[in-house]
């Protein structure tokens, strides 16, 4: 274990993605710094508008230029960097060693298209194989993914499946490849409530069978719990804190994390209300100095609105916090976090 | 798909009937009688009343109406006043005519107007999107008979590359087969004969293709514009695709209907209105037949010109509808 955390599969540091409107500069990712180890799942939890797509899209080298820019940073996928990497690079790692798949299973697929065709297409990117394999491989993914009938299923399209089913197909492209690394953008939550558990038991499944790494974005608690190893809870661009999933859960510790769960609508108590973050989450690079969540939080003391906190460590640096409350009894990760600014 | 073509082809049976009708009551709304019209302004009441007879004209309309419409199924299309000829027997050369020059000039259109909406969007605010959309400007706002001859100017009178009028040179004899020219030359193996013909298309060609290249080079940008902003296109790029698949293939079939349908429309409208076109370059089309039949009120060849053209028209529409299908697998679905 210590081994494979020492080298990460996907190492962030410092990440700063910005978008240039009209308006001037919008940091939508602000110094992030993510791990994922082999086999990990990662889940990145915050509200719409925190920058969580704009991170997976930077990973993948997806970010629509202009307007979008990565300005800072480093992404190392096996140690390699990806903001270094030429385009064409970038392509042969796309679909093949991080594969990602969309929040809208709807209209993720190219409706013109064959399922068969558009599965095969992935595969016949980057390997060079015989079209029997191609098939064999493609057959085996729809299996794999719970899909009946796969052979039938090639020859679909995606208008005749269900949003369940495309989702399945969507996770089989993605996986074709074998990917070290999959991205997975709010993947359930199109889908009803069933069928959420089920993508989320596949890609459970996937990931302990294939070894697969997953980066799992998305603003549902429930989701997270359900498979996350690690979590990381990300606010207005920033990364506020990140642990194991179950100290989450148990010992939130930045008012941010505690709100979100205190959200969550527990079946078990008695309270009428359902307790809200008061306020919204601020627009991107609204907020020019001090903590990004002053303005909503219930402790914000007068230098939160000054100065920006700093990471805190509990636990040897398993746990951190991006809070002033914990200045005094976590240690400073601030070297950690500075060296990339 | 199958059931689908059956299904469109009966609907084909209402819109023949409606031009059918609109077609055959030309002769009512042509002011005078047609039969005074061509004996002439001094023929006799007799000599009206028997060629009235002759041409059925004395019948009630309905009646004039199945014998126009039984002597149409059996190739009847009636005959011409100014030459006395079968219109069935001399309007095909003028059709061929046409047809040749609609062929080339869409082609050209579709081959630069699809590719520069294409590389538009693809490249999209970059210099030649810029230059591409100006000149698509240009080309949908030019008149295309000041375009001809300010063409026929420069590259024949002036530089005396290309020739200005007809189908080929008066020197050349191409015996017809297809009354398509460069079907016939190459079909007979001779090279020089169709280097003439070509020659002889290009600038009519040229004109013909400026509106509906522009058009659908437009059509074609936004449509792009549009598909290019969709998840799948996402995906595609995550798959790890080079940008000319994503663009050349999951894009373009995805833009490519509302393009078909101004590929058909305009296809339509030079079959059936290049008649400037067809005069200033002495092009012996289907549009000048039909212009000189109005002017010599030819009424029967007026009939059957605008007949055979509107039916060449819903034939194009059927064919576009039957694309889409074949494109888009929703469409039969439904």
């Amino acid at each position: 274990m210590s081994d494979s955390y020492s080298n990460p599969v996907l190492d962030i540091k410092g990440l700063r993605t910005s978008f240039y409107t009209d308006d001037g500069e919008i940091p939508a990712v602000d110094h992030i710094d993510i791990q994922i180890h082999k086999g990990e799942i990662l889940g990145i939890v915050g509200e719409s508008g925190c920058g969580k797509s704009v991170t997976s899209l930077s990973v993948m080298g997806l970010i629509p230029s202009p307007p979008g820019r990565i300005i800072g940073g480093n992404i190392l996928f096996n140690g390699e960097n990806l903001l270094d990497a030429s385009e064409k690079r970038m392509r042969s790692i796309r679909g093949n060693e991080i594969a990602m798949i969309f929040q809208e299973p709807m209209t993720s697929l190219n409706p013109l298209f064959k399922i068969g065709n558009q599965l095969i297409e992935a595969l016949r990117t980057h390997r060079k194989w015989s079209h029997a394999t191609y098939k064999e491989r493609a057959i085996e993914m729809l299996n794999l993914v719970g899909l009946p009938r796969a052979e039938e299923l090639l020859h679909a399209y995606p208008h005749q499946l269900s949003g369940g089913m495309r989702q399945r197909v969507m996770i089989a492209m993605a996986m074709i490849c074998d990917p070290k690394l999959l991205i997975a953008d709010e993947p359930t939550t199109a889908l009803d409530v069933t069928i959420q558990k089920q993508i989320l038991r596949l890609m459970r499944k996937l990931n302990e069978t294939m070894e697969t790494s997953i980066m799992l974005i998305t603003h549902d608690l429930g989701v997270v719990a359900e498979v996350c190893d690690r979590i990381a809870v990300m606010y207005a661009g920033k990364i506020v804190e990140q642990s194991d999933a179950k100290t989450i859960f148990a010992d939130p510790k930045h008012p941010y994390t505690k709100g979100l769960l205190a959200s969550v609508p527990d079946i078990r108590s008695k309270t009428n209300r359902l307790f809200s973050i008061p306020g919204n989450v601020p627009k991107p690079g609204s907020i020019k100095r001090g903590c990004r969540f002053a303005e909503r939080c219930q402790y914000a003391m007068d230098h939160c609105f000054e100065q920006d906190p700093d990471l805190y460590s509990f636990n040897n640096g398993k746990h951190q916090v991006r809070c002033f409350l914990y200045e005094k009894e976590g240690e400073s990760a601030h070297e950690s976090t500075i060296t990339s600014s | 798909m199958f059931a689908y073509t059956i299904r469109r082809l009966f609907m084909l049976i209402p819109v023949l009937i409606g031009m059918s009708i609109l077609v055959f009551s030309i002769i009512y709304l042509i002011p005078g009688n047609p039969a005074q019209i061509i004996l002439g302004q001094r023929a006799t009441v007799e000599a009206i009343a028997q060629v009235e007879q002759q041409l059925g004209l004395d019948q009630p309309w309905y009646i004039q109406y199945f014998d126009y419409v039984g002597g149409l199924l059996q190739g009847d299309l009636g005959t011409s006043i100014k030459t006395k000829v079968p219109i069935s027997n001399e309007i095909y050369p003028y059709l061929a005519a046409t047809i040749e020059l609609t062929v080339v000039a869409i082609i050209i259109a579709i081959v630069i107007g699809v590719n520069a909406g294409i590389v538009s969007a693809w490249l999209h605010n970059s210099w030649f999107d810029y230059i591409a959309m100006i000149f698509a400007l240009i080309g949908v706002s030019m008149p295309i008979f000041w375009l001809g001859l300010m063409e026929q100017y420069i590259f024949s009178v002036q530089l005396e590359w290309l020739p200005s009028t007809g189908r080929y040179d008066a020197s050349t004899v191409i015996t017809p087969i297809t009354h398509l020219y460069l079907v016939d030359t190459l079909l007979q193996g001779n090279m020089a004969h169709f280097w003439d013909v070509s020659k002889h298309l290009i600038l009519p060609g040229l004109a013909l293709a400026t509106i509906p290249m522009a058009i659908i080079a437009r059509i074609t940008r936004s449509s792009m514009l549009e598909v290019m902003r969709s998840d799948f296109i996402r995906t595609a790029r995550a798959k790890g695709l080079n940008s000319f698949w994503v663009v050349y293939k999951h894009s373009l079939k995805n833009a490519v209907i509302p393009v078909l349908t101004v590929i058909g429309l305009q296809t339509g409208l030079l079959l059936g209105g290049a008649i400037l076109t067809e005069t200033i370059f002495g092009w012996p089309g289907i549009g000048r037949y039909i212009y000189d039949a109005i002017n010599y009120r030819d009424y029967p060849v007026i009939q059957s010109g605008i007949l055979l053209v509107a039916t060449i028209f819903v034939m194009i529409n059927l064919i576009v509808d039957l694309l889409y299908a074949a494109i888009d697998p929703r469409i039969t679905y439904n």
